[in-house]
């Protein structure tokens, strides 16, 4: 290794500030430096992709193990009919996203503490939202990735397929969903001190919410606290409109949850998603401006 | 082209008691001037820069680039700097051309423009052999240079480096100096903390010195030593000596026509540091401590040195500040702080 002997004799040095600057929007700026922090993002994915490997076999292992402790429970048993395994599907898609979009927040919390941030709010973003919508993209991307996994896997072992539109509300919710759980993380990732604090967060909520949701069996198998608590379970809301997608005449207006305050529709159920997504956003802006500006 | 007017900062240390980082600190930095910062660990150096790249808010005060308020306004400021952080953060799964081409994409460089000022600073940095390996698999040296390429990317007016040497290997300091002198000489402010004296020394045109957050000096190297005037006498009359000892010949050195002052240099196994008039002295101290039968181990004669303005200045060499400081400094609250 030798001392460089090139010299600075570029025009752009040391003239930095004379040269003006080139005239692009806004818009344009923002999809630049959005893309270039998305493509990081998944460029660390591709690079290391025991996230990504581990993401899709998870579900993949509950959808078949857990699917399979119940293979032989009579028929009839779960309302409207059906397999169990068909019954699981719609939750371990949900759960997948769910914990998909909880992790959210990790990249950036190891940024904060590697020091990386800080290359990023130094530089002149053009808005810093930027670095929120990209994980935003790519953990949604991600998510509905290991749920077209799910969906293919599922739909081999048997337990069926949705319908085109069908597929198109599983996409609708799981983004409203992972809206959701993501500012949440992110809001995390800001917040708490280090990443230990915030994987024992994601670990200590993962598992309470899936099984205080309607995941893993139908509310009329609950007591009435555990139906109370699952009926309020935002998963709940992004579970049963996918169970009800994949039956071939599914209608918005149909029943899918009969909670104990009163019986809910696919419409209603995405509608209280898309309140708990919008709202999230909103209660965590001031938090990120604070942290971002 | 900088103005810092009165900046206080302090965080929340032990038990929530807050602890001032910066106090009422002023200071200019010239257009085209290689600008040092010289202080101990702990005297606010990187609390003053981290403030000057608006990635913190001062308690008090105000910060103007180039007649910008950077604190109204950060996005133009960071429009014009450029900024090498003391621990150098790179993401170590992109290989360094990866990650410079992230860096320009931040400062929305356009494509064609791109290409041209990476491989201009991969010649520039000679990075060539290393460029497209992954940045985990880089030294310290090769880190702090893409590094340093990515402060360098869009052209800054000003570039901001904390402590750009530190840790470094000879070869790799030599690439920066060379490098931060000629982007000097192209007309690029440079501002840049050490608590290395010789890299302040050699390479600012302007300094200041910190202290307790605040500044306790500030001018060109030469001016600064020269107001402190005289030759510097460093005797040590054993290799190691005692307290007792140091202050009996202090007594009797301050007696010896000629020396203006005696300080004793505790760090340096208690040797005598002696201010004196004129280049002739030595001689004098020679003959008037053999006359007493005292023996000499070392006397050496030197002009004043960026220490000894500290020395003057706050009663104590750099290297006790750092000393005195180096228990005292809790890394995770400074982590935190820096999150």
């Amino acid at each position: 290794m030798t001392i460089t002997s090139a010299s600075v004799q570029s025009e752009s040095f040391g003239t930095g500030g004379q040269r003006p600057l080139p005239k692009v929007s806004a818009a344009s700026e923002i999809f630049q430096e959005t893309f270039a922090l998305t493509r990081r993002l998944f460029l660390q994915l591709i690079r290391c992709p025991s996230t990504l490997l581990a993401g899709v076999l998870q579900p993949l292992i509950w959808l078949i193990l857990f699917g399979a402790l119940f293979a032989n429970a009579p028929e009839g048993l779960l309302p409207g009919g059906g397999s169990y395994g068909r019954f699981l599907g719609a939750g371990v898609i949900v759960f997948t996203a769910f914990s998909a979009a909880l992790n959210a927040g990790l990249p950036i919390m190891f940024d904060r503490e590697f020091g990386f941030l800080n290359r990023l709010l130094v530089a002149p973003l053009r808005s810093r939202a930027s670095i929120v919508l990209a994980s935003v993209i790519y953990i949604t991307l991600l998510s509905l990735i290991q749920s077209v996994a799910i969906i293919i896997v599922a739909g081999f072992l048997g337990y069926g397929w949705p319908s085109v539109s069908g597929i198109l509300i599983v996409f609708l919710v799981l983004s409203l969903l992972i809206f959701a759980v993501t500012a949440l993380s992110l809001s995390l990732a800001f917040s708490l001190p280090g990443h230990i604090e915030l994987i024992a967060v994601i670990f200590v909520s993962n598992l309470p919410l899936l099984f205080t949701s309607t995941a893993l069996a139908p509310l009329s198998f609950m007591p009435t606290w555990l139906s109370w608590l699952a009926s309020i379970n935002p998963l709940t809301f992004a579970i049963e409109p996918i169970r009800a997608s994949y039956s071939n005449d599914f209608r918005f207006t149909d029943t899918v949850l009969n909670a104990p305050y009163g019986s809910l529709n696919s419409f209603s159920c995405i509608a209280v998603l898309a309140s708990i997504a919008l709202f999230l956003f909103i209660a965590i802006r001031p938090l990120l401006d604070r942290r971002l500006n | 082209m900088i103005e810092l007017q009165h900046l206080s900062k302090s965080f929340a240390g032990a038990k929530q008691q807050p602890v001032s980082a910066l106090n009422d600190l002023s200071l200019q930095v010239p257009e085209g001037v290689l600008y040092g910062i010289l202080g101990p660990n702990g005297s606010g150096k990187t609390t003053c820069l981290r403030i000057l790249c608006t990635l913190l808010a001062p308690d008090s005060g105000t910060v103007t680039v180039s007649g910008i308020d950077a604190i109204s306004q950060p996005r133009q400021v960071r429009r014009l700097l450029g900024y090498v952080a003391q621990d150098v953060a790179i993401d170590k799964i992109l290989t360094g051309r990866e990650l410079l081409e992230f860096q320009s994409d931040l400062y929305h460089l356009p494509g064609n423009l791109r290409v041209k000022k990476i491989s201009e600073l991969i010649d520039l940095l000679d990075m060539g052999e290393w460029i497209d390996r992954r940045c985990g698999t880089y030294s310290g040296g090769m880190r702090r240079r893409i590094d340093l390429a990515a402060g360098l990317l869009h052209s800054p007016q000003l570039l901001v480096l904390d402590e750009p040497t530190v840790g470094l290997d000879i070869e790799s300091r030599a690439v920066v100096w060379q490098v931060l002198r000629q982007l000097r000489d192209k007309g690029v402010t440079i501002v840049l903390s050490s608590h290395y004296l010789e890299e302040i020394d050699a390479l600012s045109d302007q300094l200041a010195i910190f202290d307790s957050g605040s500044v306790i000096a500030q001018g060109t190297p030469s001016e600064l030593k020269q107001e402190l005037g005289g030759e510097r006498v460093t005797l040590k009359v054993r290799e190691f000596s005692d307290n007792k000892e140091s202050a009996r010949l202090r007594e009797m050195l301050l007696a010896c026509p000629g020396v203006r002052d005696v300080v004793i240099n505790q760090s340096q196994g208690y040797s005598l540091n002696l201010l004196v008039d004129n280049q002739d002295i030595s001689e004098t101290v020679r003959n008037h401590l053999s006359q007493q039968n005292i023996p000499v181990f070392s006397l050496t004669q030197s002009r004043p040195s960026l220490d000894d303005v500290y020395l003057q200045a706050t009663g104590r060499t750099l290297l006790d500040a750092e000393l005195a400081v180096a228990g005292l400094r809790d890394p995770k609250a400074e982590r935190k702080q820096s999150m």
